[in-house]
Formats: structure tokens, sequence, C-alpha cells
């Protein structure tokens, strides 16, 4: 395709390279930016983990010793706000960018550049927040920041917070637009919506989550900002502002965005449970259609969060029928798993315990959280050990089982070589073990009368044992992790080799080679029916079960790895990168005005070259064609239809 | 474990169920008797009506909770174990089921005919817990960080921390919190469930008890840095042991005005934040302190964090953030006065002379 408008004189050569650092800065291949969030998420994992070990030490005794409440306040804090804003959310970010494009048999999502600027965005917000740590210390206004206090503090450590959320909320954003827009415009043929895997379903759901409940937190984190710094009075009861205003905007976006949380690892498991029972996902609509139910309810349950707050009888009631009304999509969710599993053919692999352990355990933290809607019973487990239980089992025994479901399911895909089995068992028995020790004590402490957020607590009031087993129990997590660690590198180098469909896979992205080709797909595949890879390779004998047919519905490139297609694939760019260093600079200078206007006004700077330059961007620059290649293979309606087969190298079709 | 007479009464009313309701809630009864720790703060070991109230709608929800948990897991490890595949053995085509109209309509009613029937007492307890009490004594409740203040609004009472009631009558708790302030939540689990204290908004609570004794609690709602450390005692007494009570703190201070502790109790600027009844100490200003009239009277200090024993009061004079973190160059919390250790002296004397 020919130049077609000049690209502006400030931009050097668009970049060119595939591979290094230089391509994966530039990269808005979904696959790498997926791998990137997938990494960057782990290790902001392993730093909420640390701050959850330096916790669990200090509470295993009575008056611990180890922090004084000023640092433990700022742990807690940064625990919260990292395992919830900077490893959940990007870790189903990244399973969804890497596989959401290929299981609709999609080459890309719709705006590549927009998701590299996602990603950028999230990795700048998350260094941004926890730089703080060198800047004057975390935040210490709880994850939840309630106001006043969190515009009482007077450092910037709530500024760093409440800018920071802003920042990844932007991100969060795009990635949600991008994905909703991808879903429904990019779908191979024949892949309707009630044939696509019910991973994508959770992804759609959970990016109309996002699209409608930051905005919410997004006024109430600016009302914050302005009360902290230019002296308005939304939180200021003195002058008739009301601190149980931001509580409202903050849980309506807090609400939906525990389904935000669970909703992905819910469409991992919905994945894996059908693959290791050898059987479709049994009620694949009513799967479908709860998780979309979740989600709509999920915005109507919020104040069930400020049961203490003095609501009154009538709002409490209300609120309380609304999230029991909850429970009935969540059980019809495990009851189809269980249903899935029922008369299957079940071989444990280490995704698939995780997946049985997810259901076990979720099944749990549902329970508890019915309890918490007997609003008389919430008044005495709110605020204590009991929901830091509740919800460890929701997103630990819940979203983290789901993850590492998702690791070991497609590690082999993403990476080529499979994740050893019998290491990840051993992680998989560790980490049951020690999350049940840790978290399950938590419920009778809570009963018994412990607060959550305490740096420390009294002797002679019951619970010192469990508190105990509790620190325990969170070493065996991090001993689990370790093995996971070790697994993840050692099988990295040298684990067995993955193949196209190492597990006997039912849906597309089985079909390609591991890992796949750029381009995803050298055919775009048609799709014929709900698990269609798997009724493509399986007929039916007269008893009605499967039996293997002589065909290959793979992709060509996974068939033939040795050969290279002219596919079409957008160009590499530096623009995202640098418009999200322009925002991190923009913030940064905010925090330390007058001086930071400067600061601010480079940021600025560099954000309008980057929109500029974006803007300009030759989008289909000869020397960046990722693809190499004048053909175009967009889904029936390039110049090509179907992708040309060469023989000759990348490189040199050019 | 149980030793306390509460725990005693809840197993005691649990058995004459039990025997309804047969075995297996016999031995989910006493896994939840055996959970409560029978401490001045367990929230299994209610000590109220309303508490009462809420611990019997805990353990009917629990019961059913524990029953469908048992189902549910008795489900997957049953499936679990029949439908795998033996080591070694090679894939077996199994039907390709893709679902089952009848089994999901059964699994979506089912849940929420027992949630529909849960909802009954759930909404019957909210509305009897907020119930306006008859006959009751006012108390108005004021979260500072990090301590307490109790006015009794009727007997002209002002003290901090420790709250004294009478067994058997309704307390009703007005609950706030100054508009400089920040969120607190009032909970002492035997005695009810916990309510937040919110810059400008009154929040009410009843409160009683059911028996005399001491029942502790502390902050709920994260406030900062010394969350940990805002803790609370309420001691129950009989109505005439309450009466004696309100008589004390009624009595004129006892302070002698030109004594060396007052002097110095006054020069050194105690009176900026501390109130002492009856005497020119007004307290209050932009740090308001506990007021002190009765001081001795009280068994803790400092947010009931330390018992009131001359060590602990000579080591708080001393260096107050030392024994509680504070803020106090931001109006929260005592500052450091930079005090001798013969001025420390006299002004333990001085406080604890305060009876």
């Amino acid at each position: 395709m020919a130049t077609i408008v000049e690209a502006p004189p400030v931009a050097p050569a668009a970049p060119s390279s595939r591979g290094g650092l230089w391509g994966w800065l530039t990269s808005v291949d979904h696959k790498k930016i997926g791998i990137m969030y997938g990494i960057s998420a782990f290790v902001f994992f392993v730093l909420g983990g640390i701050e959850a070990l330096v916790i669990r030490w200090q509470l295993a005794v009575p008056d611990g010793t180890l922090v004084n409440e000023e640092v433990y306040n700022q742990l807690f804090t940064m625990h919260g706000t990292t395992m919830v804003f900077l490893f959940v959310m990007p870790v189903s970010a990244a399973f969804g960018n890497y596989f959401m494009p290929i299981m609709i048999g999609a080459r890309d999502v719709a705006f590549p550049r927009m998701n590299a600027l996602s990603f950028w965005i999230f990795i700048s917000g998350g260094i941004f927040i926890s730089s703080s740590f060198f800047l004057g210390g975390f935040p210490d206004g709880a994850w939840v920041g309630y106001s006043p206090l969190s515009t009482q503090s007077e450092v910037i450590r709530m500024d760093f917070w409440a800018i920071g959320l802003l920042i990844l909320g932007v991100a969060s954003l795009l990635g949600a637009v991008n994905f909703i827009t991808t879903i429904f415009t990019m779908r191979a043929p024949g892949m309707t919506l009630f044939r696509m895997p019910v991973f994508v379903w959770m992804q759609l759901v959970v990016a109309f989550l996002l699209a409608f409940s930051l905005p919410l937190v997004t006024v109430g984190l600016f009302q914050v900002i302005l009360d902290r710094n230019f002296g308005t009075l939304f939180y200021d009861a003195a002058t008739g502002g009301d601190p149980i205003l931001w509580q409202h905007l903050f849980w309506l976006f807090g609400h939906p965005e525990v389904y935000i949380l669970i909703l992905p690892a819910m469409g991992i498991v919905s994945e894996v449970l059908p693959t290791f029972s050898r059987k479709p996902l049994f009620g694949y609509q009513f799967v479908v259609f709860a998780g979309a139910a979740i989600g709509f309810l999920g915005f109507g349950v919020w104040a069930h969060h400020m049961f203490t707050s003095g609501l009154g009888p009538v709002a409490e009631t209300a609120f309380g029928l609304m999230t029991m009304t909850i429970a009935v999509p969540t059980g019809i969710k495990i009851f189809n798993w269980v249903g899935t599993m029922w008369g299957g053919n079940i071989s444990f692999t280490t995704p698939m315990l995780f997946s049985v352990g997810f259901v076990a355990m979720f099944t749990i933290g549902g329970l508890s959280g019915v309890t918490h809607s007997i609003v008389p019973a919430d008044t005495q487990q709110h605020d204590s050990y009991y929901v830091v239980a509740h919800f460890h089992y929701v997103l630990f025994g819940g979203a983290v089982f789901g993850v590492f479901a998702g690791v070991y399911y497609w590690f082999g895909k993403v990476f080529g070589r499979m994740l050893d089995e019998t290491i990840g068992k051993w992680h998989y028995w560790l980490m049951f073990i020690g999350f049940n020790l840790t978290f399950a004590p938590m419920h009778f402490l809570g009963l018994n009368g412990m607060p959550r957020r305490i740096a420390t607590y009294g002797d002679g009031l019951g619970w010192n044992y469990w508190n105990f087993m509790a620190t325990v129990g969170s070493f065996v997590i991090a001993l689990s992790i370790l093995v996971f660690l070790y697994n993840a590198v050692r099988s990295y180098r040298s684990g067995e080799l993955a193949g196209p469909d190492p597990w006997d896979g039912r849906t597309l992205e089985w079909t390609t080679s591991s890992p796949p080709a750029d381009y995803n797909f050298a055919e775009v595949p048609v799709v014929e029916a709900i698990d269609d890879f798997w009724y493509k390779k399986y007929g039916e004998d007269e008893d009605h079960l499967p039996v293997r047919l002589d065909t290959n519905p793979l992709d060509p490139s996974a068939s033939a790895p040795q050969e290279e297609f002219h596919v079409h694939l957008p160009s590499p760019s530096y623009y995202p990168i640098l418009l999200a260093v322009g925002i991190v600079t923009l913030a940064y200078g905010f925090l330390w005005l007058p001086v930071g206007y400067l600061v601010m006004a480079a940021g600025l700077g560099i954000m309008l070259w980057a929109i500029f330059g974006w803007a300009m961007e030759d989008i289909d620059h000869p020397m960046g064609d990722n693809g190499h290649g004048e053909g175009h293979a967009d889904d029936g309606g390039g110049d090509d239809a179907e992708a040309e087969l060469v023989g000759t190298s990348s490189e040199g079709a050019e | 474990m149980g030793s306390h007479p509460a725990v005693k009464n809840a197993v005691t009313s649990h058995r004459q169920r039990r025997l309804r309701a047969g075995v297996f809630v016999a031995i989910l009864t006493l896994v939840l008797a055996a959970c409560g720790t029978g401490g001045a703060q367990d929230g299994l070991s209610p000590a109220s009506e309303r508490a009462s109230n809420i611990d019997g709608l805990f353990r009917l929800t629990l019961i059913i909770a524990i029953v469908v948990f048992v189902l549910v897991q008795a489900a997957i490890i049953y499936t679990s174990f029949k439908f795998r595949r033996k080591k070694g053995e090679e894939p077996r085509p199994v039907k390709q089921i893709h679902g089952n109209t009848k089994l999901e309509i059964a699994w979506t009613i089912a849940p929420a005919i027992i949630l529909a029937g849960l909802a009954v007492p759930t909404v019957q307890t909210i509305f009897e817990n907020a119930e306006e009490p008859v006959d009751a004594l006012e108390i108005t409740v004021t979260g500072h960080q990090w301590w307490w203040e109790y006015e009794y609004t009727d007997l002209g009472v002002v003290t901090a921390n420790e709250m004294h009631i009478p067994v058997g009558q309704d307390i009703a708790l007005t609950l706030t919190a100054d508009a400089g302030d920040v969120i607190h939540s009032f909970w002492v689990p035997r005695l009810s469930g916990k309510r937040d204290l919110v810059p400008g908004h009154e929040n009410t609570l009843t409160i009683s008890a059911d028996e005399v004794g001491l029942f502790l609690g502390q902050c709920a709602e994260f406030c900062g840095l010394s969350h940990a450390n805002m803790r609370l005692r309420v001691y129950a007494h009989e109505p005439a042991d309450f009466d004696a009570w309100v008589e004390s703190q009624l009595a004129p201070a006892t302070v002698v005005e030109d004594s060396e502790g007052w002097e110095l109790f006054v020069n050194k600027g105690c009176t900026a934040c501390h109130a002492i009844d009856g005497t020119e100490a007004e307290g209050g200003g932009l740090n308001p302190g506990p007021n002190l009239t009765h001081f001795a009277q009280r068994d803790t200090f400092a947010g009931a964090l330390y018992d009131s024993t001359e060590e602990n009061l000579s080591a708080w004079l001393a260096n107050p953030s030392e024994l509680k973190s504070m803020r106090p160059d931001l109006n929260r919390g005592m500052p450091n006065l930079g005090l001798s250790d013969d001025e420390i002296a006299t002004l333990v004397a001085f406080l604890q002379g305060l009876s």
C-alpha cells in the first residue's frame, strides 16, 4: 500500500526490528503484549506477596514488633492495591490479550497500537504507585481510600494512590474498548456470539463492567485529588461535604470490580474443565447468561459494603436481598462445572487440579459471601478477619487458582514448551494446603472479634493460635510460588515440546503452532460449532461416542512450521510507549508543584508529540511490516482473501 | 474452652433445638460452639438480646451454608474419583452431553428457594434490631483519633474509653465524629454488631448487656496511624452499682488548686486539651483530649491500651508516642512535653489523685 501521509519530521524512522528489546517496546502484537502483561503482573504478584509475608510475620504473635504502625499501614494498603490493580487485573488482561483474539479466529485486536498503549500506561501506573516507596513512603489509607482519611493524610502518599489509580483506570478503559470492539467485529466467519468460548464471553462481560464502573471511581478520585490539592471540600464534613459520598462512588465501582477480578478466572476454568473431562461445557448458554447476570447484578449491590455506615433498615433490606440474588447465578456456574466433569473421562493434570480446586474453594468464598448478605450478621463480620477470609477465598482460592490453571493450561501454547507436571502437582498441593492454612483460620479470628487492618493485637483474646497458623500457611504459599518459579524457568528452557495441540483441545488456539506465528492463523478459520476444533477432529459413531476422524484440522502454519506466510500485520510503533511516558511524567510533575509545573509541561510536550506522531504515523511503513508482505489476508476483505504460502524466509520476502 | 457463662447458655439453648433437628445438627452445633473463644471480645459469645438475635441468625445461615458446602464438595470429590482416568489408561471416548434444561431449572430454583427462606428472618432481624429502644440510657459516643469520648447526655457525665452501663437496660448510643476527624466504627462484639462514627453524621446503635462483666471492643474502621490502638471497654454493673458509679462521676474533682501537681498541670499546658470539670481546665481546643475529671477511677488509659499503673503513666508522660503511635504535630494525639523525671513523678501523682 502506498504511503498516504508523510510522517512528521520529528519522527525518526519507524521501528522495524521484530526481536530484541526494541521489538518488545514497540510491539503491537497482542501476543507479545499479553506476555508483557503476564510477566509484569507476576512481578507485582511477588511484590504484593512479600508485603503479605511481612504482614503475616508481624501478626504471628500478639503485640508484634517487626514493623511499627506507620509501616504496617503502608504494607496492607499496598498489598491490597497491588494485588487488585497490579496483579489480578493485568493478569486477566494478559490472558485476554493473548488468547481472546486467537480463540475467535482473529489475527490481532481491533486497535493494536491502542492495545500497546493500554499496556504501557498500565506499567507506568504500576511503577508510579510503587515508586512512592522511594519518594516518601507507600500510600497508607487502605486500598479503599476512605475519605476523609484519604484527604487528611498530609504527605503525598495518597496522591500517589489516587493519581496512580486514575492512570491505571485509563489503561483498563482503553483495554475494555479494544476488547469489546474486537469481540464484536473481528470474529472469524461462523464464530457467532454463541459459538464463542466461555473465556471470551467472560472477557466481554468484564470489558463492559470496566467501561461502566471505572468512570464512577474516576469521579471520586478526581474529588479526592481536588480536595487534597486545591482546597475543594467534597468530603469535608465541616463545610457540608460528606465522607459517605466517597463510599458510594468507590463501591459503585468496587463491587463490579470484584467480578472484574473473578470472571476471567471463571472463563479459564470453563475452558480447562471441558478439555480434561473430554466433554463440552455443561449448559454453555446457562454459564454464559449466569456470567452476564452476575455482571448486571454486580451494579446493584454496592451498598452491602456499607451495612455499618448507617443506611437505615429499608436500604439495608434492599441491598441485602439484592446481594442474595447473586448467589443464584453463581450457583448455576458451580453446578454446571460439576456437571461438565460428570460422565467425563477426567485426567487430573495440573491445570485440571487448579480448576477443580477453584470450584471447591470458590464455593467456600461464595457461601461466606451469602452470610454477608444476612445484614445483621454482616454487622459483626464487616471489617473483621472474617471478611478477609471471605475475599481471599474468592480472590485467591478463586482468581489465583484460576490464573494458575490458565498458566499451566496455556504455557505450552505461549512458550512452545510444557510446564513440568510433577513439579506442577507439588506446586498445586503446597499452594492448596498453604492457602487453606492461611485463610480458613481467619474465619474464626473474625468471628472471635478480630478487626482487620490492625498492626497489633493484644494477648488474651483467644486469637494467638489461629494467627500463628495463618502465618505458617502464608509461608507455605510462598514456598509453592518458589516451586512454580523453578518450574517456569526450567520448563521454559528445557520442558517437553508442546506441539500445536498437547491436551487434545477443543478451541481454536490449539489449531495453531506453539507458539503461534505472528499472524496467528495462516488461514482464517471457518467456524461451524461450539468447540469447533473438537468437532473437526472427532465425529460420532452410532452410540454418539466421539470417533477420531482422519483429517488434519490444524492451521497450515502449525502443520508446516518451516513455511512462512504472506500475512499483512500492523506495523510496530513506539508512540504508545512514548505517550505512556508523557502521562506518567505529567503525573510525577503534579506531585511537586510548583516546581512540578515544568515537569508537567515536559510531560504534556511528550504526550503531544506522541499523539501527533501517532495520528500521522504511516500505517503501513514498508520497513515496519511485521508480517513482511504486500499481500493482505484480512478476513476475506483484503487484496488476497487467503494467505499466500511462500517458501522463503520472511526477511527475504520484501 | 467455653468457661464463660454466655457460651454455656448458648450451648444449652442449642441443645434443646438439637434434639428436634437430629444428630447432624448436633455435631454441627458442637463445632460452632467450639469456635467461640469465650473471650471478652468474642463475637460468638453474645451477651445481649440484639447480639443474640444476630448470633442466632448467623448460626442458622451457617448451618444451611455447611449443608450446601458438604453437598457441593461431596459432588466434586465423588465426580473426581468416579470419572477419573486411571494412571496409564488411554483416553476413553465419552458422550458429548451439552446440558440438561430440567437440571438447570432445578438448580436455579433450589438456591432461590433457600435464599427466600433465609430472607424472612433476615428482614425480621434487621427491623427488630433497628427498633427504637424504650427507657434507654442515652450516651453520645464521639470517635477521635485515637480514643473514645462518652457523654451521658441525661446524667451529665463525660468520660473516655471505658463505658459503664447498667445490666438489663437498653443503651441508646448516638455515634458521631468531629468534622476534622475521620470515620471510626464502634464495635463491642458481645453486645452488638458494629456501627460507624462518621464526621457530620449521627448514627444510632442500641446495645445492652444481659450480665455483669467487662466487655472488650475496638475501632473497626481503619482510622489512620493508631487504628490498632483504639480500643474500648464496656463495664456492665448491677443497677445499684451503676448508680453509685454515676454518683462518683458527678462528685466534684479532687483537685487542690494551689498544689504542685495542679500548677504543673496548668503551666505545662495540659489544660489546653484536657478538661477537669469544676476547675478552670476546660479542655477542647484544636486537639481535644480525654476528660480527666475522675481519671484515677479508670483502669486504663491511652485508648484503653495500657493499665493505669504508675510505671505506665510515667513512661507515657516521658514520651507518649513511644507507647502509642500518634501525630501530635498534626493535632492528633498527645505531644511530648519534655518533662523532667521530677515533673513526671509529680504529674503522675496528681493524675492518680483524680479519683
